[in-house]
C-alpha cells in the first residue's frame, strides 16, 4: 500500500511538472481550454470534498465563485494581488461558515433549498449595495495578470486541492464525515460533533471555490453581478462531479475533463439548444450512472467475493 | 399602509396557492421537485398563447390547461420518477435522486421555452382596470386571481379532508408503510398526488400570467418561493402553507414599500432561516419527521 501511494505521488508530481509547460506551447486557444479544464477540475473536486462523503447536495458553487470574482473586481486595482486573493479566501470562508452554521444543523433537504437560492440572494445583495451605496453597476477589472499566470495559479490550486483532499481523507475529520454520510444518527451517537465536521469541510470546500473565482476574474475585463453569479457554473460542476463519481477524490476529474470538452464543443455548435442538451446529459447521468464513472470502474474491478455493493438501508 | 397590506395579502395568497402543489408533491409523493417553477411558467405561456392567438379568456384557459397539466405530470411521474422510486433504498435517497433528476428537468424545460419564446418578457392585458376594494384601488385581474385562489384552496381542503381518496392521500403523507398495511395503493396515490400538484401549479401559472410579466427563465424564482413556503409551513401541511404564504407575501410587500424593493429575496431568506432555526419542522410541522 505504501509503495502504491509513493508511486501515485511520483506520477502526480511528474504530471504536474509536465502540465506546467502548457503555456510555453504558445497556442492561445489550447491555453484557454486548459484553463477551463483546470477551473472545472478544481471546482468539481472541491464540490465533492464536501458533498461526496456527506451526501449533502450543494447548489451554491456559483455563490462562492462569484464572491471571489467580485472581490477582485472591487479590490483588484487597489491592493497587491496576493493580498486580494487572501481577502477573497477569507470572505468566502466567512460566508460559508455563516451559511454552514445556520443550515447544516438542519436536514439535508433544507440545505439543498437554501443553497439553491443562495447565489440569487448574494447577487441581489451585491446589486442592492452597488446601486444604493457605491452607485455603480458593473466594474472594470484592470490587473496585470496574463493568461499564463491564471493557468499557473490554477495549476497550483489544483495540486493543493488534491493534497488537501488526500490529507483530509486520512484524518479524523475525513473519517467523521464518512460516518455522517453513512448514517448521521449513528455518527451523533458515536460522539462525533457532526455540525463542526460538516461546517469545517463546507468552509474548506467553499474557500477553494472562492479562490477559483478570484483567480478567474482577470479573464473578464468587465464584471457585473449577472456575469460573476452565473448559476450555470453550479449546474455544470454538479454534473461533472456526478459523472465522475463524488465519493472518490479522483472521481470528479473523470467527469470534469470530458464534460468541459463536450460543453466547449456544444456551446460553439448549438448555442440556442445548449441548455436542453445539458439537461438531457444531466438526466442520462442521474439515471444511467448513479455512482459515476468511478463507481463503474469499481464495479468492473470488483471480484465476485469482494463485491462493492450499494449500501441498502431499511 | 392599507395598500401595502392588501398587496401583501394578494401576493401571499398567490404564494400559498403556488406552494400548495409543491407541498403535495413533496409531502405525499416525496419528490422534491426543483423544476416546479418551470411548470408554472409553461402554463403561463400556454395561457398567453391561448389569449393572444385565439382570444381564449384565461378563465376558459384554466379549464383547458389544468387537466392537460394533470395528465402531463401523471405521465412524468410514471415514466421519469417511478424508476427512481423503485431504485431508492430509502426515502432520503429518493429525495436526493429526485432533486437531481428534476434539476436536470429544469434545464430541459427552461431551454425548450427559451428556444420557443426567446428570452423576452411576456405579458397580456386582461381585466386590467381598477376597482374599489376595502377603500383601496386595486387591479381587477389581481382581485379575480385572488378569488379563484381562495376557491381552489377551499376545494382542495375539502377534497383532502372530506373524501375517501383525500384521506388516503393524507395517510400516505403521514406514513407510507402503514398506509400500505390498510390497503392503500401507495404508488397509485403518489402518482395521482404528484399529478394533482402539477395541476395546481398550472392553475397558479395561468392566474399569475394575468397580472405579472414573465419570461422563459423566471421559473427559478417561483420554485424558490414555493420551497420556502413549504418548508416554513411544515411539509405537507395545507394550513401551514396558507399562513407561511401570507407571511411571505406580507413581509415582501412591507419591505418593498418601506425599505427597498431590491431586498425582497433577502427578506424571504431571513424569514426562512428564522423559522427553521426556531422550529426546524416548520410552523405547523410535527416535531419528528
Amino acid at each position: 500500500m505504501n509503495a502504491r501511494t509513493a508511486g501515485f505521488g511520483v506520477v502526480a508530481l511528474a504530471a504536474l511538472v509536465l502540465l506546467a509547460f502548457v503555456p510555453r506551447l504558445g497556442n492561445a486557444y489550447y491555453l484557454a481550454l486548459a484553463i477551463s479544464l483546470l477551473q472545472y477540475t478544481v471546482l468539481a473536486t472541491a464540490w465533492s470534498m464536501f458533498s461526496g462523503p456527506t451526501r449533502y447536495v450543494s447548489l451554491a458553487t456559483t455563490a462562492f465563485f462569484g464572491v471571489g470574482a467580485y472581490t477582485v473586481a472591487v479590490l483588484g486595482e487597489i491592493l497587491p494581488w496576493p493580498l486580494v486573493l487572501l481577502i477573497a479566501a477569507a470572505l468566502g470562508a466567512f460566508v460559508a461558515a455563516i451559511v454552514g452554521l445556520s443550515t447544516l444543523r438542519l436536514s439535508g433537504v433544507y440545505f439543498v433549498i437554501f443553497t439553491f437560492g443562495l447565489t440569487e440572494l448574494i447577487r441581489q445583495l451585491v446589486v442592492w449595495f452597488e446601486v444604493n451605496k457605491s452607485r455603480v453597476l458593473g466594474r472594470y477589472v484592470f490587473v496585470d495578470i496574463t493568461q499564463a499566470d491564471i493557468y499557473w495559479q490554477l495549476l497550483a490550486l489544483t495540486a493543493a486541492v488534491f493534497l488537501l483532499g488526500w490529507l483530509i481523507a486520512r484524518s479524523r475529520l475525513g473519517f467523521a464525515l464518512r460516518v455522517i454520510g453513512e448514517d448521521e444518527t449513528v455518527a451523533k451517537h458515536c460522539g462525533i460533533n457532526t455540525t463542526f465536521a460538516k461546517v469545517a469541510l463546507f468552509t474548506i470546500s467553499a474557500t477553494v471555490m472562492t479562490l477559483v473565482g478570484a483567480i478567474m476574474a482577470p479573464r473578464w475585463t468587465y464584471i457585473e453581478p449577472s456575469i460573476a453569479f452565473n448559476s450555470m457554473i453550479s449546474f455544470q460542476v454538479l454534473i461533472m462531479a456526478l459523472l465522475g463519481g463524488a465519493h472518490r477524490l479522483w472521481g470528479p476529474v473523470l467527469g470534469a475533463v470530458p464534460l468541459t470538452l463536450l460543453f466547449e464543443l456544444l456551446s460553439a455548435r448549438f448555442p440556442n439548444t445548449f441548455t436542453i442538451i445539458l439537461g438531457c446529459i444531466f438526466l442520462l447521468i442521474v439515471y444511467m450512472l448513479p455512482r459515476g464513472v468511478a463507481g463503474l470502474f469499481e464495479k468492473l474491478a470488483a471480484t465476485p467475493d469482494g463485491k462493492t455493493t450499494r449500501r441498502v438501508a431499511a | 399602509m392599507t395598500n401595502a397590506i392588501l398587496t401583501g395579502l394578494m401576493l401571499g395568497g398567490m404564494y400559498a396557492l403556488i406552494a400548495m402543489g409543491l407541498t403535495l408533491q413533496y409531502g405525499v409523493a416525496r419528490i422534491m421537485n426543483l423544476s416546479y417553477g418551470e411548470f408554472l411558467i409553461a402554463a403561463a405561456f400556454a395561457s398567453h398563447w391561448l389569449f393572444t392567438g385565439w382570444a381564449v379568456s384565461p378563465f376558459v384557459g384554466l379549464v383547458l390547461i389544468v387537466p392537460a397539466a394533470f395528465l402531463l405530470n401523471f405521465a412524468i411521474y410514471k415514466l421519469l420518477l417511478t424508476p427512481l422510486v423503485r431504485r431508492a433504498p430509502n426515502r432520503d435517497a429518493l429525495e436526493v435522486d429526485s432533486i437531481l433528476a428534476t434539476f436536470g428537468l429544469t434545464f430541459v424545460i427552461q431551454g425548450s421555452m427559451v428556444a420557443l419564446f426567446g428570452g423576452a418578457y411576456y405579458s397580456y392585458s386582461f381585466l386590467a382596470f381598477p376597482v374599489q376594494f376595502l377603500g383601496e384601488t386595486v387591479a381587477a385581474n389581481r382581485l379575480a386571481a385572488l378569488g379563484i385562489t381562495i376557491l381552489l384552496g377551499l376545494a382542495l381542503y375539502l377534497a383532502l379532508t372530506r373524501t375517501r381518496a383525500g384521506t388516503a392521500v393524507r395517510a400516505v403523507a403521514v406514513d407510507p408503510f402503514a398506509a400500505q398495511l390498510v390497503a392503500i395503493n401507495v404508488s397509485q396515490a403518489s402518482a395521482l398526488t404528484f399529478a394533482l400538484g402539477g395541476a395546481l401549479v398550472a392553475a397558479a401559472g395561468v392566474l399569475v400570467s394575468t397580472f405579472l410579466t414573465f419570461s422563459a427563465s423566471s421559473g427559478v424564482v417561483f420554485t424558490m418561493k414555493a420551497l420556502i413556503v413549504v418548508v416554513m409551513g411544515g411539509v405537507g401541511n395545507m394550513l401551514g402553507c396558507l399562513v407561511a404564504g401570507l407571511a411571505l407575501g406580507l413581509s415582501e410587500a412591507l419591505v418593498a414599500s418601506y425599505v427597498d424593493p431590491g431586498l425582497t429575496l433577502a427578506v424571504n431568506f431571513a424569514l426562512f432561516l428564522a423559522v427553521l432555526l426556531v422550529k426546524p419542522a416548520g410552523l405547523f410541522g410535527r416535531a419528528t419527521r
